[in-house]
Order: structure tokens, then C-alpha cells, then sequence
């Protein structure tokens, strides 16, 4: 771009763009650094000025830091979060050109040309960046110059783009065992190395060397690459008069949905949370959560899952904001036509059933609506998993080997002796007599999970009929005598 | 008792099948136990905190009609406008609603009402018979049949004419 126009590049560097992020939040007076761990030893990874002053360094161990300074004060480093202030900071750097690059983990790089002049010139920009950084708590360095690489020189080194020629080789950035050997060989100057014969400095350094040092002396192009921003699933509404009845919420509601669809649409994404902010005349604001049991992005399904939450707003004197935002999204890919299928008659198509989950999790939690997942355990109550629908898919391969109840209770004691079921007993009040006695069939407690309820140990299970009719799933411990009834048939 | 009818009713349809049963509940559904007579895939599960919730949501999904049978544990009677709600609601949706309910505790706006209680059967073992008697039935006449569900042949067998 801007082909035969100078280029102007300025290079911001945060040198202490980890202690400033955490600075900035919690102010402290003194040394402070931040620590991180590298093998078995703690080491500072980045510090303030005051620590500085005291003559402690990055790379320095923690232990040998506070023993030169006791009272410094010391948190772990985030490098995560640290990443995402930078981001959060390009974001913000884009007010004075769209074309926003990251340099590294720690600085900016803007191509500024002829954008300077909506600043009142380039001199002013930069105090202005200067003066708004230094204003935010975050110290930095900027470098203004006719390429990537002398800004960068600039940002890091001092000294302007005029004197860059007298700048030391580093400012090239190149790695540390190159600058060491163009230090032992004299050149110890960026001028010198411009000065001195290509093809000798090539077959001893490689071709990055001279590669760097075009890019530094613009006679090689090196492009700024402006990130792309995350899209924001996001709509909002403000409107001219305040709005109070159902299905006007209703209406205005269906307008920031089709927006929202489409942008999740050209995304491949689907919503699986949405949240509705109304704000009213009064500021005060409500929310309303709609949590989707499956990724979904039509406006025609979604918009009556929303009218139940719709119908606890309070307008008061009425709302006249309206922001819509899908909070949690999830990918979702364009959907196969298949006519054949959706004319199939007597199913009801899944979407129908998600819809209906949808619905019944707004009003008891979508964490209680279940579904059975097949588990590998012989032990009867742990056959199965109980997983909530919305978040699982579902699995067939359950296997009964023998007979199994149909409901599973808490083992009920029994008054009864001897390895053979008993010939009549007393259960819930009822007197029982035995019919059949199928079994026993030993199950073993899993000896690698300790659970309490397998505390008498082996278990001998009987299908009991009796002549009542009652089919009992019923068990013996021979370790520990006892009889119990676990499950009932039928 | 009531919960092998249930699983009968829900092979006999196509489709998805919801069993609410209210969170407190100390005994638990076994899908291992339902193989022999229903893919347990089938099954939704819903846990309604109380009976009003419960209600609420088997009118929900009768009315939808996504599912093809609503099955609902009750614990205490419902009253008529309750149980007139859910009927017409089962009307709309076309889908089988069907209520556990403890002896005594019928709705009058119930199409049918069963009582099926599991019968000792001397001559077959792991036999799976049981006496199914329509108690209530608004569109014909009582009845009592004894049955037995056929794994293989994935069907109920009616055992025997009921002797009375």
C-alpha cells in the first residue's frame, strides 16, 4: 500500500509490560517484581523501576533479590494475561491508524503514514501516544521511522531515525551469538556493518544478517500485519421512545436477533447462551439468560424459547435499551438439505427435541434434564452415568449379562440367616414368602474405589419370586452375614 | 408394578420417551434393567424439584409433541384442574401421557387407568408375568389380561385368559 509515499512506522516497547499490567491494578510503592519459575528455582521475570534502582535485574533469583532487597514485594507472573493486555492495548492503539501489528510479547507496531496528520503531526502523535500511556500507568518507548526494523532500533536503542547508523548492531535484532561475533570482529556499529563489503558478512553470517539489515535501512520491505478482530456476537438497540408490553420486547427483540443469526451465521458459529440486556428509563437494568441445549442460530426457534424469560421483566416506566449477546458459542456447521429425511413421518425432528430441552431447562435447570450413558463396571449402581442432555451425546452398549432390576434403591436390611435366601420375610410391612430363588450370582467390590457402600465386601445376588408376586433383587454378604434387598423387578 | 407397564407402553411407541420423577426420590430408574424390553437411548430423564415443576414440565412437553410418550411419577393426587390441563395438553400434542401414581390417587380426567401388579408364575423361571387390569376406561369396557413380555420376539405374549 501507499506505493512511492514514504512509510512512517512507530514502534512502541512496554519494557515492563507484565509489573505494569499488575501495577496498574493494585498500585505499590516500593520494589516490586514478578516471579516466575524456570526448573526448580524462581527467578524474576519482570520488575519495576524502584526495583531497578536497587540493582536487581530480570533473570535474577528470587531468593538472591530479596536478600538484596528485603522489602520487595513479589507475585507470580501471568504470561497469559500479559498477552491479553497487549491485545487489549493494539485494540486500543488502533485510534490512531488501522494498521495495528503485534511486535513480539511486548510492543506495538503502527503504520502511521498519512494518518499523522489527524493527530496535528507526527511530533504531536507521539506525545499524545506518550502522554496517554504514561497516563494508563504503562511505561513504553517509542521509535518513529521510515521502516519496521528502524522503529524498532528506535524504540529499543534511542537516539532517531538520523542517528540510526550510529546505533549498536543489537538494535538489528538479531540473535545474541551473532552480536557477540560482530562485536569480536570491531563492528560494533550499525553504520559499520553498512559500511563494510555483502558478500564476506553473507558467507560468514548467513543471509539473515543482511536481511536485517535492509529491513532496518528500508531497502527491504517488511509489511505491518494488522490482526484481524475476534467478531463480536453482539446486537444492541436504542430506542426513541420507552417500550413496556410483551410483545413489544417481543418485536424489537426478533429485530437484534436476525442481525445476530446472520453474523453467526457467515461465522459457522451457533449460540448456546444468550443474554438479553434491557435497560429501562430509569437505568436500572435487567437480564435475562437463555441457555440453549444445543447450538443453534435460526431466530424463528430461538425467539419463543426467549418468552418465558420475557415474562418475569419488570418494565417499570418502561425500557428503552436493548443489548443482545451470545455469550457462549459454539461451532456449528451449515446444515445438509436432506429432504428425504425431514418428510420421514412419525419422528419428530431432533431440533424439535432440543427445543423442548431448551424449554424445560429454563424452568428446572438444564442440568436436570438427563440422559442414561452406558459405564464399564459390573457393579449395578455404577453401570450407567447420569449426564445432563444438553451436554452429552447419546451412547448405546449398555449389556446385562443376567437379569437386572428396574429400579435400584439403598440396600434395605432383611432379618434373615443362612447363605439361602429365607423362606418368608419382612419387607416395607409386607410379610413375603418365597416363590423361585434364582442364583446367586457373586459380584466382587472394585478393590481400586473405595466406596462405602461395598464395605461388607462380596455380594451373593438372588432373584427372589415370591408367591406374592413382588420380584425382589436381593443379596447375601458372606463376609460380613446380612441380608439386603437392592432392586425391584417389574 | 407400574414402571415394567411404563417400559411396555414406551416399546410399543416410536420415539423419544421423557420420565419425570421428582429430585428427592431416594430409588433410581436402572437402564440396564430396561434392555430386555427398551433402548435405554430413548429415555430423557427429567428431575423437576417439586410436583408443581414436574407438572409444568409434562404439559410443556405433551403439548410439544417432540416426544412420544411423557411418563410422570406423582407423589401427591392432582386435582381437576391439574389433571384436566394435562389431558387437554395431551390432546394438542398427540402424545401418550402416561401417570405413576400410588394406589387411591387416580385423576378423574384420565382417559384409562391401569392397575398392573406383578403375578408368581410356578411353572416358568425369570418369567416376567403380570396381571394388567384397565380399572377406568372412558371410551369402552373393563378388562384383565395376563401377560408376559416376550425378550425375543421383542412383544408382549398374553399368558392366559384371566379366570374370572
Amino acid at each position: 500500500m501507499f506505493a512511492g509515499t514514504h512509510r512512517r512506522i512507530v514502534s512502541i516497547w512496554f519494557p515492563r509490560l507484565a509489573s505494569d499490567r499488575v501495577l496498574r491494578a493494585r498500585p505499590v510503592e516500593g520494589p516490586f517484581a514478578l516471579s516466575q519459575r524456570i526448573g526448580s528455582s524462581e527467578t524474576i521475570y519482570c520488575l519495576n523501576g524502584a526495583a531497578e534502582r536497587t540493582g536487581l535485574h530480570r533473570g535474577m533469583r528470587m531468593a538472591d533479590a530479596r536478600s538484596f532487597c528485603p522489602n520487595l514485594i513479589s507475585q507470580p507472573a501471568r504470561p497469559d494475561q500479559e498477552a491479553r493486555f497487549l491485545r487489549l492495548l493494539r485494540r486500543w492503539a488502533e485510534r490512531y491508524c488501522p494498521w495495528v501489528g503485534l511486535e513480539g510479547a511486548d510492543g506495538l507496531v503502527l503504520d502511521i503514514t498519512g494518518a499523522a496528520h489527524l493527530f496535528g503531526g507526527e511530533a504531536a502523535m507521539l506525545a499524545d501516544m506518550q502522554a496517554r500511556l504514561a497516563r494508563a500507568g504503562v511505561t513504553a518507548q517509542l521509535g518513529l521511522a521510515a521502516s519496521r526494523g528502524a522503529a524498532w532500533a528506535v524504540a529499543h536503542f534511542g537516539g532517531s531515525a538520523e542517528t540510526l547508523l550510529s546505533l549498536p548492531v543489537a538494535a538489528l535484532r538479531l540473535p545474541t551469538d551473532t552480536v557477540v561475533a560482530l562485536q569480536r570482529l570491531g563492528l560494533r556499529k550499525i553504520g559499520d556493518l553498512a559500511a563494510s563489503p555483502r558478500a564476506p558478512l553473507a558467507r560468514r553470517f548467513g543471509q539473515d544478517l543482511l536481511t536485517r539489515l535492509d529491513q532496518c535501512l528500508g531497502h527491504a520491505p517488511e509489511p505491518v500485519t494488522p490482526e484481524a478482530e475476534p467478531p463480536q456476537f453482539a446486537t444492541r438497540m436504542t430506542l426513541p421512545e420507552p417500550i413496556g408490553l410483551q410483545a413489544d420486547v417481543q418485536a424489537a427483540l426478533e429485530r437484534l436477533l436476525t442481525p445476530l443469526c446472520q453474523k453467526l451465521a457467515t461465522q459457522e458459529m451457533g449460540a448456546r447462551r444468550l443474554c438479553l440486556t434491557l435497560r429501562r428509563v430509569d437505568q436500572a437494568s435487567q437480564q435475562v439468560e437463555l441457555r440453549l441445549a444445543a447450538p443453534m442460530r435460526e431466530p424463528a426457534r430461538i425467539l419463543p424459547l426467549f418468552a418465558r424469560g420475557l415474562e418475569d421483566v419488570d418494565a417499570g416506566f418502561g425500557i428503552d435499551q436493548m443489548r443482545l449477546e451470545a455469550v457462549q458459542v459454539e461451532r456449528l456447521a451449515p446444515p445438509q438439505s436432506n429432504a428425504l429425511q425431514s418428510a420421514a413421518p412419525g419422528h419428530a425432528p431432533p431440533e424439535q427435541l432440543a427445543d423442548l430441552i431448551t424449554r424445560i431447562g429454563t424452568r428446572i435447570g438444564l442440568e436436570n434434564v438427563l440422559r442414561f450413558l452406558p459405564a464399564e463396571s459390573h457393579i449395578p449402581e455404577r453401570a450407567f452415568l447420569l449426564a445432563p442432555a444438553a451436554f452429552s451425546t447419546p451412547q448405546s452398549g449398555f449389556t446385562a449379562p443376567r437379569p437386572r432390576p428396574l429400579r435400584l434403591f439403598a440396600p434395605e436390611p432383611l432379618a434373615a440367616q443362612g447363605a439361602e435366601p429365607p423362606q418368608s420375610f419382612r419387607w416395607r410391612g409386607m410379610r413375603l414368602t418365597l416363590g423361585r430363588a434364582t442364583g446367586p450370582e457373586r459380584i466382587a467390590p472394585e478393590w481400586w474405589i473405595e466406596d462405602e457402600n461395598w464395605r461388607r465386601g462380596l455380594r451373593d445376588y438372588w432373584r427372589v419370586e415370591t408367591r406374592e408376586g413382588r420380584r425382589l433383587w436381593m443379596f447375601y454378604t458372606p463376609q460380613d452375614p446380612g441380608w439386603f434387598v437392592q432392586g425391584e423387578f417389574a | 408394578m407400574a414402571s415394567s407397564f411404563a417400559a411396555c407402553l414406551a416399546a410399543a411407541v416410536q420415539g423419544p420417551v421423557l420420565w419425570l420423577r421428582e429430585s428427592w426420590q431416594g430409588d433410581t430408574l436402572n437402564p440396564v434393567g430396561f434392555l430386555p424390553v427398551l433402548d435405554p437411548v430413548r429415555v430423557l430423564l427429567a428431575h423437576p424439584a417439586n410436583q408443581t415443576d414436574a407438572l409444568a414440565v409434562a404439559e410443556e412437553a405433551l403439548k410439544d409433541g417432540a416426544v412420544a410418550l411423557v411418563v410422570l411419577e406423582i407423589t401427591r393426587p392432582l386435582d381437576l384442574r391439574e389433571g384436566r390441563r394435562l389431558q387437554l395438553a395431551a390432546g394438542t400434542g398427540g402424545t401418550i401421557g402416561l401417570c405413576l401414581i400410588p394406589e387411591g390417587m387416580g385423576s378423574n380426567a384420565a382417559e384409562t387407568r391401569w392397575r398392573a401388579t406383578p403375578v408368581f408364575d410356578p411353572k416358568h423361571e425369570d418369567s416376567t408375568l403380570m396381571r394388567w387390569e384397565i380399572i377406568k376406561n372412558k371410551m369402552g369396557t373393563f378388562g384383565a389380561w395376563n401377560v408376559c413380555w416376550n425378550a425375543q420376539a421383542h412383544r408382549l405374549d398374553l399368558v392366559s385368559p384371566a379366570g374370572e
